[in-house]
């Protein structure tokens, strides 16, 4: 009781944190109502209401193929906050043990592997993604997995890069010689002395990979119609962009105030201390 | 020397790598200890005293183990000495609790388990050696002082009831009242527990203290070892001569 009020007036005083916070909630609100209830079937065609702008029926407007597009932006924010939160579990559970480990045994294994994946870093993720979907064809799974792949690196380093720092401290010599085994080591002595770089990491990422979902899905790779996240509904509207601005519009502002409220969250918790 | 021996250092050569690494060449090898030869007695306190840097702290890491880079001799009679380091502000994990800490050691005990009861109450009876109160289970070593933390490391290296404790400059970054108290904590546990203590300082006062034999270093030698008292009545060497007169416990021969 006493812990969650400390924890709310410390939130009241952090703007970032208090911003993040709201943002996201909206988002969040927009994605968990979708699930239960929308104004249309994303899905539902209509010729006679083509790209209309905004209106009381269609409060942001429909498509080229007369869909809601306010009810597309709701099913869309929850294939984009999916895809976002499968990217970043992979990456960062991935890179986390790569780094973790390259970090505490360091020598020629952490040479060779680091290397491997500082070849992955200079990799544009896009290419990644177009190669895999080149092979496997196209469809979430693929765009999981590239957008996946192309995350491990960034966690890797930062991961690395703090336990290089802990290693050396005499609190892990002194786990040393009281017998604790290298596993437990590096994850239960360590890692939980980083968790605040990985939780503001955590949620860079976030960002970068609704980024990076709406530009692979803005040329094509990604999720595939009728189905669309925001990034496919962009590309779809850029050709109506002057005659109906509120088609482009609004899924861009929803892409914008995601990657914001994430953003927010993630500096207010790098300043938590 | 009439009692059994715990310890036992002959020729020892001890090296660190050189942290510069550089593609296609090995890294150097650097020797910081000489030919270090010493035997300590079962329950005695050896104190290791000298200059910054003369090799006091790369010893006791070669004695307990996280430095296995060496030559010559080293024999121990028990398995598992521990250690105490210089500052308490980075030898405890800051994201555990103080009773997690002490717990540690038990639950990583390969000679047995230990049941959660069992642990809990070896905790408090430490708790109890090293006089702070139950409370501070609770808290995190951030919400420590200093002196309450070099409490816990001490506390952490008794939980496995080690025969052989080295100290590595345990009060060196504590003030002076609270240097007393560890010293004396340290004494006390000595006498009640018989446990043979290594105690590393560059503090001749304090050594004189605790001390029942005193090893001098410097560069990596020993240049004078013996009964603590004799060798501050009487010291041999000229280096011992210059730390005791530095220290204002010798006055200056001449002048």
């Amino acid at each position: 009781m006493n812990n969650s009020s400390r924890i709310f007036k410390k939130i009241k005083k952090d703007p970032y944190l208090m911003a993040g916070l709201i943002i996201t909630g909206i988002i969040l609100l927009m994605i968990i109502v979708g699930l239960f209830w929308m104004p249309y079937e994303p899905t539902k065609m209509s010729a006679s209401e083509k790209l209309q702008g905004i209106s009381f029926k269609h409060i942001m407007g429909t498509d080229n193929m007369g869909r809601d597009v306010f009810s597309r932006v709701m099913y869309g924010s929850r294939v984009t906050l999916l895809i976002a939160i499968g990217t970043v579990t992979i990456g960062a559970l991935a890179g986390t043990v790569i780094g973790a480990l390259t970090g505490y045994y360091g020598g020629a294994f952490d040479e060779v592997v680091m290397r491997v994946i500082d070849a992955l870093f200079a990799f544009p993720s896009i290419l990644l993604a177009l190669v895999i979907v080149s092979v496997f064809g196209t469809g979430w799974v693929q765009l999981l997995m590239s957008l996946g792949i192309a995350f491990i690196p960034s966690f890797a380093r930062i991961v690395r890069g703090e336990v290089l720092r802990c290693r050396n401290m005499d609190y892990v010599a002194s786990a040393k010689l009281q017998g604790v085994s290298d596993v437990r080591m590096i994850f239960v002595h360590i890692l939980p002395n980083i968790k605040g770089v990985m939780a503001s990491s955590i949620l860079i990422g976030f960002n970068n990979a609704v980024l990076a979902e709406a530009g692979l899905s803005y040329l094509g790779v990604g999720s595939q119609p009728p189905y669309a996240s925001l990034g496919k509904m962009l590309s779809d509207a850029q050709q109506y962009m002057f005659t109906t601005p509120s088609y482009c519009l609004c899924p861009g502002v929803v892409i914008v105030l995601m990657v914001l409220g994430f953003s927010f969250l993630g500096e207010g918790i790098r300043r938590w201390e | 020397m009439s009692k059994d021996a715990v310890l036992r250092a002959k020729d020892l050569n001890v090296f660190y790598k050189n942290r510069k690494r550089k593609l296609f060449r090995g890294s150097k090898k650097i020797q910081i200890l000489h030919d270090v030869s010493f035997e300590m007695g079962e329950g005695e306190v050896l104190a290791i005293a000298g200059e910054s840097g003369c090799g006091k702290s790369t010893l006791a890491r070669a004695i307990v183990g996280i430095n296995r880079d060496y030559t010559g001799e080293l024999w121990q009679k028990y398995r598992g000495p521990q250690m105490v380091f210089q500052d308490p502000y980075n030898s405890l994990n800051p994201a555990k609790k103080v009773g997690w800490l002490l717990e540690e050691p038990l639950k990583v005990d390969k000679s047995r388990k230990w049941t959660k009861e069992e642990r809990k109450e070896k905790v408090k009876e430490i708790m109890k050696e090293i006089e702070l109160p139950l409370e501070m289970l609770e808290r995190f070593p951030s919400q420590l002082s200093g002196g309450q933390r070099q409490r816990v490391c001490i506390g952490i290296a008794l939980m496995r009831e080690p025969k052989l404790l080295i100290a590595d400059e345990p009060v060196s970054a504590l003030d002076v009242t609270i240097q007393a108290q560890i010293m004396e904590l340290l004494r006390s546990l000595h006498k009640r527990l018989g446990i043979s203590i290594i105690f590393i300082s560059h503090d001749l006062r304090v050594v004189y203290q605790i001390s029942d034999h005193v090893m001098i270093m410097k560069s990596g030698k020993v240049i004078e070892y013996g009964e603590t008292k004799e060798v501050y009545r009487n010291p041999q060497a000229e280096y011992t001569k210059e730390l005791l007169i530095a220290a204002g416990i010798r006055k200056q021969a001449t002048l």
